[in-house]
């Protein structure tokens, strides 16, 4: 079980999340409230990547295609007046989880720099896709409505979205969590430590990593419906390679392999974007130099400095 | 006259322009002990690689237990009943010497497709873990991490591991590899202990284990096998004295 | 479509395939002897093309600035290798590709900073402006066709370092098997930089020559980055040849694809569907490709590894 420390940590974050949106009235910052559900949107995206990438050891470039499939489900919906949040839900969901099915099938068949190499492929040809379907903006993107949820959540309501958002993030985290210490979590864990092993012992390897591409594809879909919402604007920039990497830095971050390092790692990066913006457009000079020495000294993320001993089964 | 459980027919594998398995026939008989023993390079493990599944031959049969398996992956071998060990220890370092055998077993507990159930606490895997463990003398480091455990430990628990998954037939590559005499004295007295309970193709380099434990020994030389018979034949065999000239372990 | 227009499509793709070449080639070598995926190489690229730029508004040579570039690059190669990847080595994939896609973007607002982010002009040399009839009445820019030119003596110099020279043993031996070359007790660490610097010289001259045909401006390496690793990876890891063969089929592929297919759809499919089709499919193109290459021989078509 988890420690008590790191137990503590989590009532009082989560504590501080739910009290955000009153806080940011009234010091009237609507800004901050924005900012706050983009890093829980993204935590949600980065929890699905730990689930392959940080668990799983498998380096996919796919989730930024999520994100845009899942965010498209609504746009696209919404452009054909359908308004319906449940229905537009489960096509982001249903979608990712097939997309991400079908890309898992051929690339996960290969490894190394192949892995790599295919599933960029994908996400690039999405965005290229993204860019030449005009019908639905192309380039310029297109304008969304939110979801329509019925009159008892509404999400015109920032700070309801806001909850709504929080809800889905307690609710991924949670199934992350179930997720990694079962079997199924197991088999995912033990094929990254060491795959032959895994199959000498009896595990058709392939199978489980598919499930677990599915999973985590449908994940980040629930993410990308959730930006949509957000934004109220839908780009094919949501699918470029490089916002890939920027979710796989926030996984980094906060702790690979842990399942609340991801809520800290994108907190920490979409923070940081923010306030380093500030000082400099040009952020990533700094940020650059100061990645390298987090990957060379600090490869344990937030989550593994915090004080309280723990062994990597348990979380 | 009984069956062999396992039976190799002509098998080849080339890599390049090497010939790795040079036309193998081999067999073990239920309950045998037959180790397979040659110089560096001699082919050993591309052969118990290809037994196991984990490469394929160019050309060649394998039949198990009766059965063709020849086109079965490593996966399905192992739920027919072949366990395999490593040469080089292959346990999973970030789990607890428990976790790894409850891993084993859950290998063959069904299908694996379990989103909710904790694992590491699932009595069901736990008790048997427990016991496997103390049956190869782990007992008392159950919950330590396997990459914290000793090196001849860690062989034991590796075959631990494959006696998880109730095989019929142990494929045991240098089981004693980089282990001190007592270490390999305590192996060897196990091993005895399964004899006849596992039929075993015993890969070693170590003499003592070989003539102390084998029914029968298959000499590898380039692919090639070039004499099978007792350990007493083979002692005696000119071929392979010549082969082993200078090799001394 | 006219023979004609295919033929100069065709020399087009060539001579991107060129740029794919130069890039490529530091990247497979990179890959194939210190197994480090370098996200990167693309930032070398742009840096060549800044360079040369800055240096022809400095000079007012083309030549000039190509050649002063080539040891500015070679510099900015090895320095990085050794203050920054060097450590990435021993580190697993995961790592080097966080850590170089994290320089992908110190490199893109560093050049934003020093040289703003409007793209920089880079007009032709009056001598390379201009065409030439290749075939009568088939005139094709001069300075395209230098840089085929380019590609080819590159691929001999190649050719002649790694087949000819005791470096070019220890690439391929290092490329092929890994471990032996340490074990041989050669100095890796010095073989390791050359290597890297080698390859970012390559790019450079890549980025140079691009400068005026393409934009030259932040986040131009991204794209040839990637066609980079699908040459890479068509060609297979850590071989040159391989690398040489790739890029021309990509580069082909890709420049005659784009054009050529949606004109082609407007005949089998109707004209609205060709036209959303066909631009659509054009840039998936390069990928499908990949994947029939790696469906049929995985390792790619001339693996140089075997250890």
């Amino acid at each position: 079980m988890l420690n008590k420390t790191k137990l503590g940590f989590l009532v009082v974050l989560f504590g501080l999340l739910i009290f955000l949106p009153p806080f940011f009235e009234a010091i009237e910052e609507p800004f901050y409230l924005s900012l706050a559900s983009r890093v829980l949107i993204f935590a949600i995206a980065a929890i699905s990547l730990d689930l392959i990438l940080g668990y799983g050891g498998l380096i996919s470039f796919g989730h930024a295609a999520y994100l845009g499939l899942g965010a498209y489900a609504v746009a696209i919906l919404n452009f054909y007046d359908i308004e319906n949040g449940w229905l537009q839900l489960i096509v982001a969901i249903v979608g990712s989880g097939i997309v991400a099915a079908f890309i898992g099938s051929i690339s996960l068949r290969t490894g190394g720099l192949y892995f790599i190499m295919i599933t960029l492929a994908f996400t690039q040809m999405l965005y290229f896709l993204g860019i030449s379907l005009e019908e639905y903006g192309g380039d310029d993107g297109i304008n969304t409505a939110r979801s329509f949820f019925g009159d008892w959540i509404d999400l015109d309501d920032n700070s309801t979205l806001y909850y709504v958002i929080l809800f889905f993030l307690a609710l991924c985290t949670f199934l992350s969590w179930r997720l990694v210490n079962s079997r199924f979590g197991m088999v995912i864990r033990g094929s990254h430590s060491n795959e032959a092993r895994m199959e000498a012992i009896g595990y058709p390897v392939f199978r489980y990593r598919l499930v677990a591409f599915v999973i985590s594809g449908a994940m980040c879909g629930v993410a990308g419906f959730l930006l949509a919402n957000l934004t109220e604007f839908v780009t094919p920039e949501f699918m470029r390679w490089t916002r890939s990497g920027e979710i796989m830095i926030m996984v980094l971050l906060g702790g690979m392999g842990t399942v609340f390092g991801p809520i800290l790692g994108a907190a920490a990066y979409l923070l940081l974007e923010d306030v380093l913006a500030t000082v400099t457009q040009h952020w990533w000079i700094i940020f650059g130099p100061m990645l390298l020495i987090i990957i060379l000294f600090a490869k344990k993320g937030l989550w593994g400095i915090l004080p309280g001993k723990e062994d990597m089964s348990d979380d | 006259m009984t069956d062999p459980i396992l039976k190799v027919d002509q098998l080849v594998k080339t890599f390049g322009g090497i010939t790795a398995t040079d036309h193998v026939d081999f067999e073990v008989m239920p309950g045998e002990i037959h180790a397979v023993i040659g110089p560096n390079g001699a082919g050993k493990t591309t052969f118990v690689a290809q037994v196991a599944g984990m490469l394929r031959p160019d050309s060649g049969k394998i039949v198990f237990n009766g059965r063709d398996i020849s086109r079965m992956s490593a996966p399905q071998r192992s739920h027919v009943g072949l366990a395999r060990s490593f040469q080089i220890t292959s346990v999973f370092k970030n789990f607890t010497a428990q976790e790894n055998v409850a891993l084993s077993l859950q290998a063959h507990a069904g299908h694996s497709f379990r989103f909710w159930k904790r694992a590491s606490t699932d009595a069901r895997l736990v008790e048997p873990a427990r016991q496997i463990l103390a049956d190869v003398g782990l007992a008392d480091r159950a919950l330590v991490l396997a990459g914290n455990l000793a090196h001849g430990e860690q062989r034991q628990l590796e075959i631990a591991m494959a006696l998880a998954t109730a095989p019929k037939m142990l494929l045991l590559d240098e089981p004693t590899a980089g282990m001190g005499t007592e270490e390999s004295e305590t192996m060897r007295a196990f091993m005895k202990d399964l004899k006849g309970r596992y039929s075993m193709l015993l890969i070693e380099h170590d003499m003592d284990t070989v003539f102390s434990l084998a029914d029968r020994v298959t000499v590898l030389v380039y692919g090639r096998s070039i004499a099978t018979g007792t350990p007493e034949e083979i002692r005696n065999n000119a071929e392979v004295r010549a082969a082993y000239l200078g090799e001394d372990e | 479509m006219s023979l004609l227009l295919l033929l100069e499509q065709t020399l087009n793709g060539i001579q991107f395939g060129v740029f794919l070449f130069l890039i490529s080639a530091g990247l497979t070598l990179v890959f194939g002897i210190m197994n480090m995926v370098n996200l990167a190489h693309g930032s070398l690229y742009m840096l060549g093309a800044y360079y040369g730029a800055t240096l022809v508004g400095l000079t007012g040579s083309f030549l000039l600035a190509l050649v002063l570039t080539i040891p500015l690059a070679l510099l900015t190669g090895m320095i990085l290798e050794v203050i920054a990847l060097r450590t990435l080595y021993q580190r697993d994939h995961m790592d080097q590709v966080l850590a170089t896609f994290g320089l992908i973007l110190f490199f893109n607002e560093l050049v934003r900073l020093v040289w703003g982010a409007e793209a920089q002009a880079m007009p032709l040399p009056g001598i390379f402006d201009g065409n030439v009839e290749i075939i009568p009445g088939v005139p094709y820019p001069v300075f395209r066709l230098v840089i085929i030119g380019v590609g080819i003596l590159v691929a001999v110099f190649l050719y002649i370092l790694i087949s000819k020279t005791r470096i070019g043993m220890l690439i391929r031996a290092g490329a092929s098997n890994r471990t032996m070359v340490g074990a041989l007790g050669v100095n890796i660490r010095f073989l390791y930089t050359v290597v890297f610097g080698l390859g970012a010289a390559l790019a450079a001259i890549a980025g140079v020559m691009a400068g005026p045909i393409l934009s030259v401006e932040p986040g131009m390496g991204e794209e040839m980055l990637i066609l980079a690793f699908v040459v890479i990876v068509v060609g297979g890891i850590g071989s040159i040849r391989g690398a040489v063969v790739a890029s021309i089929i990509v580069g082909v592929f890709e420049t005659v694809g784009r054009s050529t297919l949606p004109d082609l759809l407007t005949m089998i499919l109707p004209v609205d569907t060709a036209q959303t089709a066909g631009p659509a499919l054009a840039s998936m193109l390069i990928y499908i490709l990949m994947a029939a290459v790696l469906f049929f021989k995985p390792e790619g078509l001339f693996p140089a590894r075997t250890g």
